[in-house]
């Protein structure tokens, strides 16, 4: 067994040391061509907003609430922006929705992307939100798509994965790490009480999560970056016909919670009692 | 026509989800008047789910299919949902079950609605109840295509016996090399723990606990109860406890029956996260910590103090129960 494996590690190095000559002389002839990654953002409410309803419980009432880039999208960016900075990435991002939507995407200029694509549509759902990000990645020939698992609004998680299978791209769900050599992806996914390592290829498309970067990776805009996301294009183009299988037809919001029961630190007992007679769940 | 619905195992055995997008499944087929079709994998025992109103079991047995593929396994439910003229399909909400869901929608031009937590508003027009604004509130959502997907929240319907007789049929889906182009290399789970997705009951741990060397007791409670650990974002953000616990609104939701909070004060993005939870439990030394209105029984002490004699309890509690 032992003599296996470092057989196995000598082929490795061998193989590794074979793959960084071909590299040196694809880099000698400029032969990488750098990669072309679509960011797909949604404008969603900051994740400290309280939710309230309105247009008799219709509708999202937007009255005083922030919106900023998803965050399952922005550690997508995140991720996007190193491909950039160490591989020569080239970092395009879009967003369905109107004009109300431009800060947010204006903001991810400012952090970095080179160029910005608005849809100009209501994203009426999942479905029709793919639909035109699928066009989006068609015309401009993207390598790579990252989009976030689920907006954290309408928690729809079935763009990513409908664009891929629309455009015939490969797809990694709740993706946590992603590493991508020439045509080839190394992808790490969160499943139910741990993770997996999938090995995939150029095009893919990502459903993004935290961990593709740590929080503490995320970046605030700095005023230079504010300034230069001015000059940039943000290309707005009119949406495809698409059809809208989904229709939130009303909303509610949680039933109020009772008051809570209170049971003295000294008496823990009380609460094994509580539980098992009283809620049953123990 | 009739109702399909995906019967989730694990190395062979159905998951408790399984029986719960079962009775869901029945439920509907009920409603419109027809009868439910299981699609299961590599599983054993594929009668068992006559108990949960499943009437004919489509039994896949393949070598290629031992370990979760997303695309193939998408494709095999599309061929078997064509093969029944399936008009819904019912899904549960794992991870790999949110991975192939948007692959078969695509397939199948359906309408999809995943975190469903109750059986439909009505059949027609198709209106089922799920939450939205990361569990902060609910819509009704129509499904207007031909064919409808649901993916039904852990926990949320639950499993009911409905005995009928299932037949089982075998299944032989036709695969080819376009469905493995993503390959699973490594899974990577730790063995023997119980993950928060499937669990009953969840123990969680905040900054309250004031360090990573003080979580032996957190998950001594956990083993006790047979529980899943969580942690809140700033502890996974510390590195205190890894990612995959983070739970909240931009970390995993958790639906246990239920949750218990230690030294986690209550941000809004965290009771968003947890609320589906049934029964809610906080420990902290901060009486006015948001966590108290949100939760149904409350300690307000040190956790240091409440948690080893809340052990000690449960310890006896399970011995004279055992």
């Amino acid at each position: 067994m032992l003599g296996d494996k470092s057989k196995k590690e000598r082929n490795l190095l061998c193989m590794h040391n074979k793959f960084m000559n071909l590299i040196a002389i694809f880099e000698a002839i400029n032969l990488k061509v750098p990669m072309k990654i679509l960011v797909c953002i949604s404008n969603v409410p900051d994740t400290t907003s309280k939710i309230n309803f309105t247009e008799g419980d219709t509708k999202f009432d937007t009255n005083g609430v922030q919106f900023v880039i998803n965050p399952n999208d922005e550690f997508g960016l995140t991720r996007a922006m190193w491909f950039k900075e160490k591989q020569g990435a080239t970092v395009h991002v879009a967003t369905v929705g109107g004009p109300q939507t431009e800060p947010t995407i204006r903001k991810a200029l400012a952090i970095g992307a080179d160029e910005a694509i608005r849809v100009n549509a209501e994203p009426a759902d999942g479905f029709f939100v793919a639909k035109q990000l699928a066009e989006i990645v068609k015309n401009g020939g993207y390598d790579l798509v990252i989009a976030g698992r689920e907006s954290i609004d309408y928690n729809g998680g079935m763009v990513p994965g409908i664009l891929a299978t629309l455009l015939d791209m490969n797809f990694v769900n709740t993706c946590i790490g992603l590493e991508v050599d020439g045509n080839t992806a190394t992808a790490l996914r969160e499943i139910d009480g741990g993770k997996e390592k999938l090995s995939t290829s150029l095009p893919l498309v990502i459903g993004g999560q935290k961990g593709l970067v740590q929080e503490s990776d995320l970046r605030i805009p700095n005023m230079r970056g504010i300034m230069m996301a001015r000059q940039k294009a943000l290309n707005v183009v009119e949406p495809v016909e698409a059809s809208q299988p989904t229709q939130d037809q009303k909303f509610e919001k949680p039933a109020p919670k009772g008051q809570v029961k209170l049971v003295d630190a000294d008496n823990v007992g009380e609460l094994v009692n509580l539980l098992h007679n009283e809620a049953k769940v123990i | 026509m009739s109702v399909l619905v995906y019967t989730e195992s694990e190395k062979g055995k159905f998951k408790k989800s399984a029986f719960e997008v079962a009775s869901y499944a029945y439920k509907v087929a009920q409603d419109l008047g027809t009868n439910v079709t299981a699609v299961a994998f590599n599983a054993n025992d594929e009668a068992s789910l006559g108990n949960y109103g499943v009437s004919k079991v489509l039994k896949i047995s393949n070598d290629q299919l031992a370990t979760f593929n997303a695309k193939a396994y998408a494709d095999a439910l599309t061929q078997a949902a064509e093969a029944e003229g399936a008009k819904v399909i019912i899904l549960s909400s794992s991870a790999d079950t949110k991975f192939l869901a948007p692959i078969l929608t695509a397939k199948l031009s359906a309408g999809y609605v995943p975190n469903v937590v109750a059986a439909p508003d009505s059949t027609s027009p198709f209106v089922v109840k799920r939450t939205a604004f990361s569990n902060k509130g609910f819509a009704h959502t129509e499904i207007s295509s031909d064919i409808k997907i649901i993916g039904v929240s852990n926990n949320a319907y639950g499993a009911m016996e409905n005995n009928v007789s299932a037949s089982v049929e075998d299944f032989n889906p036709s695969l080819g090399d376009s469905d493995f182009t993503t390959k699973s290399v490594e899974v990577d789970k730790v063995a023997g723990k119980v993950s928060i997705a499937d669990a009953d009951i969840v123990v969680s741990g905040g900054r309250g606990l004031k360090g990573p060397e003080n979580w032996g007791m957190v998950e001594e409670l956990a083993d006790v109860l047979g529980a899943a650990t969580a942690c809140s974002k700033p502890v996974s953000d510390l590195g205190w406890r890894p990612h995959g616990e983070h739970v909240g609104q931009t970390g995993k939701p958790v639906a246990s029956n239920l949750y218990i909070a230690i030294g986690i004060s209550g941000a809004i993005q965290h009771l968003a996260g947890v609320s589906a939870s049934k029964t809610k439990v906080v420990i902290n030394n901060d009486p006015e910590a948001p966590f108290f209105k949100a939760a149904d029984y409350g300690i307000v002490g040190d956790a240091f103090e409440v948690v080893p004699k809340l052990i000690e309890k449960l310890k006896e509690f399970k011995a004279q129960n055992a």
